[in-house]
């Protein structure tokens, strides 16, 4: 914390200028002496009309970029408690969940694929991962960090960019570890299962081999990297939506009411008129999705995979987020 | 050095900052000061890019905020000592900040020891006093060890200690070649911190100058002189003498004078021998306080009652002050109403637009001071400009709901103490 001799005009924005040899006869800007005491300068030093050279830090500048932001968003994450308990309340429905459902339905035959049965767990699971997403920013703004944030990186739009990367890739690392998890408890439980002689024919009968309940490879890839991805790409979502609103609760309530809403409504429209607003809410509700990475879509279409859903739901968040960037830029805070 | 220009910020209808000119420069602790509600904190919000000016701008060594490649190693900003998310711990709210501009991490236990929170780094500053607060967000502002920084009201809630404290760091932060721009609303911690104040009312600025010169300019005594009323010819006499005697005056708004730069048994023996006699002669004082006081008074009341007293107080006969014309014309009715005054001193020239200045400052200078504006150190005379200070009207206020925001009121303000022998200066003897 020394000071050091400095040009008078020049910005310490370069460290470098610092050290350079004031050169001799520099104009100080129009003005600059009027509330200066003269003749406390030391001569041929400081050019300030004041005296005193202006303040350099011996520390050296690094030219900041996306990196420092990453690094600072994670140790934002990391450090408060909201952070643990939004994910360790997902792992433990999700994992919990599965478990349970598990156990109960061992031994019977379940009707469904092997590893559908980790969904009802996600289901929940996933509202905790929309919440940390909203948390991550509006929880700035709640206490009024967000200003703090930004005087410390006036490029808004890195901030939010490490926020959303630093909390999608934990969103989901975690997702899908609880979800693999799951599947893994599954295949576990309910691969002892005998095929009735009902549904001899049916689709299901193809998953079985030599006896037993096995799920594909693509089975296996949709309920844990998919679900990981999807419930990730929701509470990417929801960050966006939170630093739209900027309000936890208002955040949190839309997005209950996306993932929520499509497939309440369409339990209420019953009959013909409606058949189809009915069809496209459950189709394109965001459970729809998530039920279809498992298997077990909601609509009459048996073979979705969910992966379109993904990709639809993958375009929304970035259009989102598009906005949600944009305003940030533009917007007082 | 932070450099405004014509700053300028509206919330809608409301106008929080007009027309904001100044500079803070290095090696100096420059005060802001303002009542609450001024627009200071609009003012630290723009310079710190995170408001949006209406229109002016304002730049930091030269560069937009929003463009400086590692703000916090050159600015620091304390804010709002409670703008930290509570369930973090001190060292890791600092620990987050350092990371993000490339600060290594044990500068962030440096400036935890400078603050005295070394103890309590660890703890979650959701349980911190004020003070503490305070604590941790200057050690946030000193993280980077910037060339500039800036303390909205950094003193609140801290105790004695703390205060001393703060004011020795800021003394010590400017003598290593910083600029510190401080903002409080206590003129008596300003007097005793800064070199240098830029003092703004209502979003507008009201003084720029030194300590030592507004000092100079307002808490220096004066003499007050009358003359009868009836014979204005003994009046014009004195004020012939005492110029001669190279004393300054400045009429009163009830036809007394206030004479600076004589004592007063020269006054008297002046009088004597021009023949003049006199009603009253008496000293009066004002001190720095004070005139702060009078000089931010009109905004404070602006600010916590013109509505209240609108509807309940009004007299039924009392004019409708409304709109700029009638403000203007007014104060100029000697005996009228004070409403415009003049507080001495409190020179705004060199921020003026040039248009604005123009149009009011000869009227001012050349009318009641044949001195002119520019050779006017003493109190009483403005130095070269205008001021602005609007005491309030009991019982209306005509800029309740938008003077700020309609271009043609803040001029019409200067405008009316610069009628000659208008009322002038109601501010210093409204005691």
């Amino acid at each position: 914390m020394s000071t050091q001799q400095h040009n008078g005009q020049a910005a310490p924005a370069q460290p470098a200028a610092a050290h350079m040899p004031a050169p001799a006869g520099t104009v100080p800007p129009a003005g600059a002496g009027a509330g200066q005491q003269p003749g406390q300068g030391q001569p041929g030093q400081g050019h300030w009309p004041g005296g005193i050279a202006p303040y350099s830090s011996p520390i050296p500048m690094a030219r900041t970029n996306l990196g420092h932001a990453l690094v600072s968003e994670w140790t934002k994450i990391r450090t408060v408690r909201s952070t643990v308990w939004t994910l360790g309340v997902m792992f433990a429905l999700v994992v919990g969940i599965g478990l349970l459902s598990a156990v109960g339905l061992s031994g019977d035959f379940t009707g469904m694929p092997l590893l559908s049965s980790g969904l009802f767990g996600l289901m929940l699971g996933q509202i905790c991962v929309i919440t940390l997403g909203v948390l991550v920013v509006t929880s700035e703004y709640g206490t009024g960090m967000i200003r703090t944030t930004l005087t410390a990186c006036p490029q808004r739009g890195r901030v939010l960019l490490a926020k959303a990367t630093v909390f999608f890739l934990l969103a989901f690392v975690m997702t899908t570890l609880a979800c693999a998890l799951t599947a893994l408890i599954n295949s576990a439980l309910l691969s002892d299962q005998t095929l009735p002689s009902y549904e001899r024919g049916s689709e299901l009968a193809d998953s079985f081999e030599g006896g037993k309940l096995v799920a594909s490879g693509s089975e296996w890839l949709g309920a844990t990297v998919g679900a990981g991805l999807y419930v990730a790409l929701l509470g990417l979502l929801s960050l966006a939506v939170g630093a739209l609103l900027r309000h936890s609760a208002g955040a949190i309530t839309t997005m209950m009411g996306v993932v929520l809403l499509p497939l309440l409504m369409a339990m209420f429209m019953a009959g013909k008129a409606l058949q189809d607003v009915r069809d496209f809410l459950i189709e394109y509700s965001p459970l729809n999705g998530l039920a279809s990475l498992y298997r077990i879509p909601m609509t009459t279409d048996q073979d979705a995979t969910g992966w379109p859903l993904l990709g639809g739901l993958a375009v929304v968040t970035l259009i989102v987020f598009a906005a949600a960037y944009a305003l940030l830029n533009k917007r007082d805070v | 050095m932070i450099e405004a220009y014509g700053l300028t910020k509206r919330y809608g209808a409301k106008t929080a900052v007009y027309n904001l000119s100044f500079q803070v420069r290095p090696g100096a602790v420059t005060g802001f000061l303002g009542p609450n509600g001024s627009g200071k904190s609009t003012t630290m919000r723009m310079i710190l890019g995170l408001d949006a000016p209406t229109s002016g701008q304002v730049t930091v060594g030269g560069h937009a905020f929003r463009g400086l490649p590692n703000a916090p190693r050159q600015v620091g900003a304390l804010l709002d000592a409670k703008a930290v998310h509570g369930g973090r711990s001190a060292r890791n709210h600092l620990l987050s900040l350092a990371q993000l501009s490339g600060i290594p991490a044990r500068r962030v236990d440096e400036v935890l020891g400078v603050v005295g929170l070394q103890e309590v780094g660890k703890k979650r500053s959701k349980g911190f006093s004020l003070g503490m607060g305070q604590r941790l967000g200057i050690a946030a502002a000193l993280l980077g060890d910037p060339q500039v920084l800036l303390f909205d009201e950094p003193v609140n809630g801290l105790d004695p200690e703390g205060i001393l404290w703060v004011r020795n760091l800021m003394k010590r932060l400017a003598s290593e070649g910083r600029t510190v721009f401080v903002s409080s609303h206590l003129m008596s911690e300003m007097a005793q911190t800064a070199e240098h104040l830029i003092v703004i009312g209502r979003g507008q600025l009201m003084a720029d100058m030194s300590v030592t010169e507004f000092i100079a300019r307002n808490s220096v005594g004066f003499a007050r002189v009358r003359t009868p009323d009836s014979e204005p010819e003994q009046r014009d006499k004195l004020v012939a003498a005492l110029h001669e005697a190279g004393g300054q005056t400045q009429p009163e708004e009830d036809g007394a004078l206030r004479v600076t730069g004589l004592e007063l048994p020269r006054i008297s023996d002046l009088a004597h021998s021009a023949d003049v006699r006199l009603w009253e002669l008496s000293p009066h004082q004002a001190s720095l306080e004070e005139a702060y006081m009078r000089l931010t008074q009109g905004s404070v009341d602006y600010r916590s009652t013109a509505d209240m007293r609108t509807g309940l107080q009004q007299p039924a006969g009392a004019p409708a002050m409304a709109g700029a014309p009638a403000m203007a014309g007014a104060p100029a009715v000697p005996g009228a109403a004070p409403q415009q005054a003049a507080v001495p001193g409190i020179a705004a020239a060199p921020q003026m637009p040039p248009g604005q200045q123009a149009a009011h400052a000869p009227a001012h200078g050349a009318a009641a001071y044949p001195g002119g504006p520019q050779d006017a150190p003493q109190p009483g005379v403005p130095g070269g400009g205008t001021l602005q200070m609007r005491a309030p009207q009991p019982g209306t206020n005509p800029y309740a709901a938008d003077a700020p925001a309609a271009p043609t009121a803040p001029p019409a303000g200067p405008a009316a103490p610069g009628m000659p022998g208008g009322a002038t200066n109601e501010g210093e003897d409204a005691r």
